[in-house]
């Protein structure tokens, strides 16, 4: 699977279904954020993440800000597709849903 | 640093305490017992793998692995949130493991990221009562074991028996 950097902290996962624009802040150490990523790996998805607890005070601070000018609240995964839906948590029937899977 | 089996060897002696089971599929079981290393090497204590951490002990205390929230979640989600802890019904692949919703309160969530030395950490005043508000004494009516807490736990850790096997004691 490519990766590549394309901001201090996020990371783009190339895939073949790019119908959605999918961004998942995460937790490095969370399990469930890692089936949510297993998720988009196996269906090819391209994606983008951001392991929160890697970053700095100054980075946490704008993802939360982005997490609640959405209207979601702060748990992990926290997975936004198409800049307008927020899934929080790993619910794999709504993301399946959103991403038509 | 700690070592993997450190980490398991004592989750697996909490369940046993607690009435709860870990998780019955080992790799999920693996991929937790990791995030926990990780956490204990990092911030110098186990918090939960699933939420976020400052490494400051006195605002990460509630997600200590066991967390404050585990036996509410076993009890009505037959798991913990990040799937470490099971009931036994779900060890017993009766239920399907699935995310369930964070009980921990958002505030302490929202505090827990941006964290940077200059915010002050609120430290419990000596005056201040230790928190009694909800906690109760409960004997268990099988084995006589008490315990001091809002709920009486899952299992009885001595006996085994069922959380309907435990009474209130009145106090005063």
């Amino acid at each position: 699977m490519k990766t590549t950097e394309i901001a201090p902290r996020t990371t783009k996962v190339l895939g073949k279904n790019k119908k959605h624009k999918v961004l998942i802040y995460a937790l490095s150490t969370c399990v469930w954020c890692k089936r949510a990523k297993q998720l988009m790996n196996d269906n090819g998805i391209e994606y983008e993440y951001v392991d929160i607890d890697l970053c700095s005070p100054k980075e946490q601070e704008e993802i939360k800000n982005d997490i609640m000018k959405r209207g979601g609240s702060i748990g992990f995964p926290c997975i936004i597709i198409d800049d307008k839906t927020l899934i929080t948590g790993f619910r794999e029937d709504k993301i399946k849903e959103v991403l038509e899977l | 640093m700690t070592t993997l089996e450190k980490v398991r060897q004592r989750a697996e002696s909490d369940a046993r305490t607690s009435g709860c089971f870990l998780n019955p599929d080992p790799l999920f079981l693996k991929d937790l017992l990791e995030g926990l290393k990780k956490n204990e090497d990092r911030y110098g204590y186990p918090s939960c793998p699933c939420r976020p951490a400052t490494g400051k002990l006195e605002l990460d205390k509630d997600i200590l692995c066991p967390c404050w929230y585990r036996d509410p979640d076993v009890q009505e989600y037959s798991s913990c949130y990040c799937g470490l802890y099971v009931s036994k019904d779900m060890y017993e692949g009766k239920t399907k493991l699935q995310s369930i919703p964070e009980r921990r309160p958002q505030e302490k969530q929202a505090r827990a990221l941006g964290v940077t030395r200059e915010i002050p950490i609120p430290k419990p005043s000596a005056k201040a009562a230790p928190k009694t508000e909800g906690m109760k004494l409960w004997y268990c009516k099988q084995c006589g074991y008490v315990c001091y807490r809002e709920e009486p736990p899952y299992i009885c850790p001595i006996c085994k028996a069922k959380k309907e096997m435990f009474s209130e004691i009145a106090s005063g």
